[in-house]
This record gives C-alpha cells, sequence and structure tokens, in this order.
C-alpha cells in the first residue's frame, strides 16, 4: 500500500491534466465552429463538445481507451485492424532483434576480455557506434537488404534492434567477466584449469548477474529499435507502421491508440524479463 | 581485383601491428592507446573501400568511402544547412529544455518523498518506452518547423534525465546529511553544497543517455514532415532516389555531430566531477 498509493496519486495527477489539457486543446476547434455558424458558445457548451470529436488534437483518455480497447478486443486478432495483430509483428521484430543484440554482446564481450588488443581496438568504437543515430541508418539498411535481393523486413528491422540492443549487453558482459578477483583467478590456476575450464567454471557463471540486469535495458532498446525500423519506410504492418498510417490519414486516435498498445507491449516484455531475472538470481543464489 | 588483395594486405598488417601495440609499453601510454582504435578505424574502411572496388559493388548499394568523402566535400553548403536545422535548431534547444526542465522538477519534488515514490515508478517505466512513436502527433501539433522536433526532444529526454536527476539527489549518505544539519545548514545551502554536487555524476550519466537521444528524436521527427532541409528529410529523400552517397554523407555527419556532442559533455563532466572516483587516473 505503501507503494501504490504514491504511484495512483501520480497517475491520477496525469490524466487530470491530460483532461484539462484535452479541453483547452480541442476547444479551438468548438469555437471556430461556432463562430463560423455565428452562434457564440458558453463554456458548459464546449466541454462536452471537446470530449467527443472524431478528430481530436488531443484526444481525451476515455476515447483512447475505447480505441485501444476496440483495437484489442473489438475484431478478430488475423484482422488488419487488429492492434494484438500489429503488436504480435513488432513482438516478433523485438524477439528477433533481442536475441540477435544478446548474441552479438556476449560475443564481442568474451573476444573483449579474452584480447587486449580486441579491447583495445574495437570497445572505443563500439562506444562510439552508440552516440551515432541509429535512425538515421535506418532507411538505408532497408533498402540495402532489398536491393540485395531479401524480401521482407524482418531482418532488417531486427538489425535495427540488434544495433540498439547490443550495447547494454556487451557492456556489462565485459564487466561481468571481469567480475572475478585475482585471489579466484590464481586458485584456478593452482588447480591447472585450462583457459576454457576458467572460462566456463568461473569467468561465466560470475557474469550472469551481471548479464541479467542488462537484458531490461537491452529489451525496451530492442523495442524502441523494432518501431523506429517500422516508422520512415512505408512499413504495412507493426506498431511502428500503425503510427504512420495514422499520422498520414490524420487519424489521431489511431497514432494514439498504437502508442499505448506499444506502451503495453514495452511493460510485458519487462515484466517478464525482470521475472526472468528473478527466477536466474534465485537459482544462482543471489539474494533478491 | 587488385585493390581487394591491397586492402586484405592493409588489413593484416594492420592487424599485427595492434596486436603488437597492445602488447608492447608504448601501447600503455596514452598516444599508443589513442593509436590502436585509430588504426582499426582506418583498417575498416581501407577493407569497405578494397571491397567495393575489388568486388566492383554498386554505388547504389554501397559506395566507397572515397565517393563519400567526395560528396561530402562537394556539398559543404547543403549539409551545413542539415545540420544547423536538425541539430542547433531541433536537437540542441530541445536538449536544452528537456534536461532543465526535468532539473526543475527533479527539485520541485525533491521536498516531498510521496511524489518522488510516485513519480519515480512511472518515470522509470516511460524512459522505458518508445517514445519516438509520439513524433507523428507532435509534428501534428507544431508544425514541420524546427519547433515539433525540438518538442520530440523534450519530451524523450525529459524521463530519463529526471529519473537519473532524483536517483542522484539521494545518492548522498545520511551521515553527510547529518553533518550538514550539524553545521545548521538551511535546506538551500545543504542542497547547493552537498547534494547538488554529490549529484553531478548522475545528472551527466543522464546526460550522455539524453544526447544520443536528442539526436535520434530530431531526425526521426523530419520523417513525418520537415521543411525542404534538415537530416532526416535529406536521408529519407535521397534513399527514395538512390543518392546513397549523400545518405551516407549525411549519416558521417550525424555521426561527427554525435560523437562531439558526447564528447562534450564527457569533458564537461571530467572538469565538474573532477572528485568523483571514475575521474581519478
Amino acid at each position: 500500500m505503501n507503494r501504490v498509493l504514491p504511484v495512483l496519486t501520480v497517475l491520477a495527477g496525469i490524466v487530470v491534466i491530460w483532461y484539462a489539457a484535452a479541453i483547452w486543446m480541442n476547444s479551438t476547434w468548438v469555437f471556430d465552429q461556432a463562430n463560423r455558424a455565428g452562434t457564440p458558445v458558453s463554456w458548459a457548451e464546449v466541454i462536452p463538445q471537446t470530449m467527443t470529436q472524431d478528430r481530436p488534437l488531443l484526444p481525451p483518455p476515455h476515447q483512447v481507451g475505447a480505441e485501444l480497447w476496440k483495437g484489442l478486443f473489438g475484431q478478430a486478432i488475423t484482422s488488419k485492424r487488429s492492434l494484438v495483430y500489429h503488436g504480435y509483428v513488432t513482438f516478433k521484430g523485438t524477439m528477433m532483434g533481442f536475441g540477435l543484440g544478446i548474441l552479438a554482446g556476449v560475443l564481442l564481450a568474451m573476444a573483449i576480455v579474452r584480447f587486449r588488443v580486441m579491447d583495445m581496438s574495437v570497445m572505443p568504437w563500439a562506444i562510439i557506434s552508440q552516440t551515432i543515430p541509429i535512425v538515421a541508418l535506418a532507411p538505408m539498411i532497408i533498402t540495402l537488404s532489398s536491393q540485395m535481393g531479401l524480401s521482407g523486413r524482418d531482418l532488417p528491422k531486427a538489425v535495427i534492434a540488434a544495433y540498439l540492443s547490443f550495447f547494454p549487453v556487451l557492456v556489462s558482459m565485459v564487466k561481468g567477466l571481469r567480475a572475478p578477483d585475482q585471489m579466484q583467478l590464481d586458485l584456478l590456476k593452482t588447480y591447472g584449469a585450462s583457459e576454457m575450464a576458467t572460462f566456463l567454471k568461473l569467468r561465466l557463471p560470475a557474469s550472469m548477474p551481471y548479464f541479467f540486469a542488462s537484458l531490461k535495458v537491452a529489451v525496451a532498446a530492442s523495442l524502441v529499435g523494432t518501431i523506429v525500423g517500422e516508422l520512415p519506410t512505408g512499413a504495412i504492418e507493426g506498431l511502428g507502421a500503425r503510427m504512420l498510417i495514422g499520422s498520414q490519414f490524420g487519424e489521431p486516435l489511431i497514432m494514439w491508440a498504437a502508442l499505448f498498445a506499444a506502451a503495453i507491449l514495452a511493460g510485458l516484455l519487462i515484466l517478464v524479463v525482470g521475472f526472468v531475472e528473478r527466477l536466474a538470481r534465485k537459482r544462482m543464489g543471489v539474494p533478491a | 581485383m587488385t585493390a581487394l588483395w591491397l586492402a586484405i594486405g592493409f588489413w593484416l598488417a594492420a592487424w599485427g601491428v595492434n596486436v603488437w601495440l597492445s602488447g608492447s609499453r608504448f601501447g600503455r601510454t596514452g598516444p599508443g592507446r589513442a593509436l590502436v582504435p585509430i588504426l582499426f578505424g582506418v583498417t575498416v574502411l581501407v577493407l569497405w573501400e578494397g571491397l567495393v572496388r575489388g568486388l566492383g559493388i554498386a554505388g547504389v548499394i554501397l559506395p566507397a568511402p572515397s565517393v563519400i568523402a567526395a560528396r561530402i566535400a562537394g556539398s559543404l553548403p547543403t549539409l551545413w544547412q542539415d545540420f544547423v536545422q536538425t541539430i542547433l535548431k531541433g536537437a540542441i534547444p530541445g536538449f536544452l529544455i528537456g534536461s532543465g526542465a526535468a532539473f526543475l522538477t527533479a527539485i520541485a519534488i525533491d521536498r516531498s518523498p510521496f511524489l518522488q515514490r510516485g513519480l519515480l515508478p512511472i518515470g522509470n517505466f516511460v524512459a522505458a518506452l518508445p517514445i519516438v512513436g509520439l513524433a507523428p502527433i507532435l509534428v501534428m501539433w507544431f508544425g514541420f518547423d524546427w519547433q515539433s522536433k525540438a518538442a520530440v526532444v523534450v519530451v524523450m529526454v525529459f524521463f530519463p534525465m529526471l529519473v537519473n536527476i532524483v536517483a542522484g539527489l539521494q545518492a548522498c549518505d545520511r551521515m553527510q546529511r547529518d553533518l550538514m544539519s550539524t553545521w545548521g545548514a538551511s535546506y538551500l545551502q545543504s542542497l547547493v553544497k552537498l547534494r547538488l554536487p554529490a549529484a553531478m555524476p548522475f545528472i551527466f550519466n543522464g546526460l550522455k543517455i539524453a544526447s544520443t537521444l536528442a539526436l535520434i528524436g530530431a531526425i526521426v521527427a523530419e520523417f513525418f514532415g520537415s521543411p525542404i532541409y534538415g537530416m532526416g528529410f535529406r536521408i529519407s529523400t535521397e534513399v527514395g532516389r538512390l543518392g546513397l552517397d549523400m545518405v551516407w554523407a549525411t549519416i558521417a555527419v550525424a555521426a561527427l555531430a554525435g560523437s562531439v556532442f558526447y564528447g562534450l559533455i564527457t569533458l564537461i563532466e571530467r572538469w565538474v566531477t573532477f572528485w568523483h572516483p571514475s575521474q581519478r587516473h
């Protein structure tokens, strides 16, 4: 209760501000209409009209909620208008990018920890790679892959998502693989352990808490990457494409519903990853 | 084919030099540390050039670095105009407003643990959301010019900054706060002299995250409508007409701008938080 109450209060505050903003922003349209008709309107008449416009500047929460409900449960999940369907497309892209990002991050981290030359030459570029706005590359990656004869946009989307999600994994894994201290390394040396054995029995287990801690950041980054991959590129499926369609056809409700669907997807992904993390920590005997 | 073999030869030679450098004593000095990654970067460029020339890859798939460099040199005014529009007018004002607003909000809720407990989980959650999705909505509200780009950046930057600043303000421990109160320090004094300096490493961490987000936001927002210049506009139109050398030139500018932006923040961080263990060498 001690934790839920403040969150609920802040949420309630947000909803109140949202309604106030919706009345304020949508009222311009109502006043315009009234002016054109030549009939003055009072605020008591304006407020109800700001709540039910078809194309509001800022849709009030209940309209977004209704549209979201319609998109999620209002139709068969195979329909092109179903947000479940588009969410699944985005989810698939996110997972592919996430997997690719984990693989790239872990492999690079292993190489960086093992070879000093990799550490010195690749690590600075890995950091620089994250200061490059990937979105600049997104349209590029998609044309490139279509010219190389790869049809479909699953792979380019996954590449963009992986580009954003490999970095947190890389940084945490490098830290984690270096976590064992000199004493522990020396002990394994006295046992005559091979490099492989040291890696498998000491470094890898020691890095696991770091690995799982990085996954939450990585999955969120991967979702952002997937949505960006769907946005500017004329995709027709996925939540990003839904937002684009809403923007092009001037349907703010579609845009907002897609945005909230993306938020729900992000929340679910973070919950699942957090659950896996807790499971792994418990399994490894780390106090939660 | 000679170009390809030359490039591969260069690659092997540079690899050898780097292995030797990283093991040698010179590799532990300052210039040695800088030389290894530079050599690596140059090798990637040479290999790229060699691959494109040796295998005869068409310019519409992957232009060679020399072609891109020529394009950069040939269209400096356009690139500069795009840079001003996207970075100087879109990203930087948005970045400043967004982090400024986050800072003020953090200070405003600093005295209310109740609000902090409510805002932190929400802020953390929102920071993980794909906020770029707001870009089309904000473009609709603020029009096609740089104002809408700055607005996207403000929203993207705000929550990660807020979370970091609030966490930073809680960073100093009980003992230090008690010491301040035994000296009879007022709330303001203890904020300015103890808690803000202690929060600086967190704030700079947030600023670094925000700097990359700012560029992403400013460029993505241009995909949804912009005047006929700007980096996002340039990329999306040039991709459409297969002017890939221009796309790569813009990407190079974006990469340079992003790295310089990040580097500047790191420099200021080194200057402000000189006392922090991570800055001592």
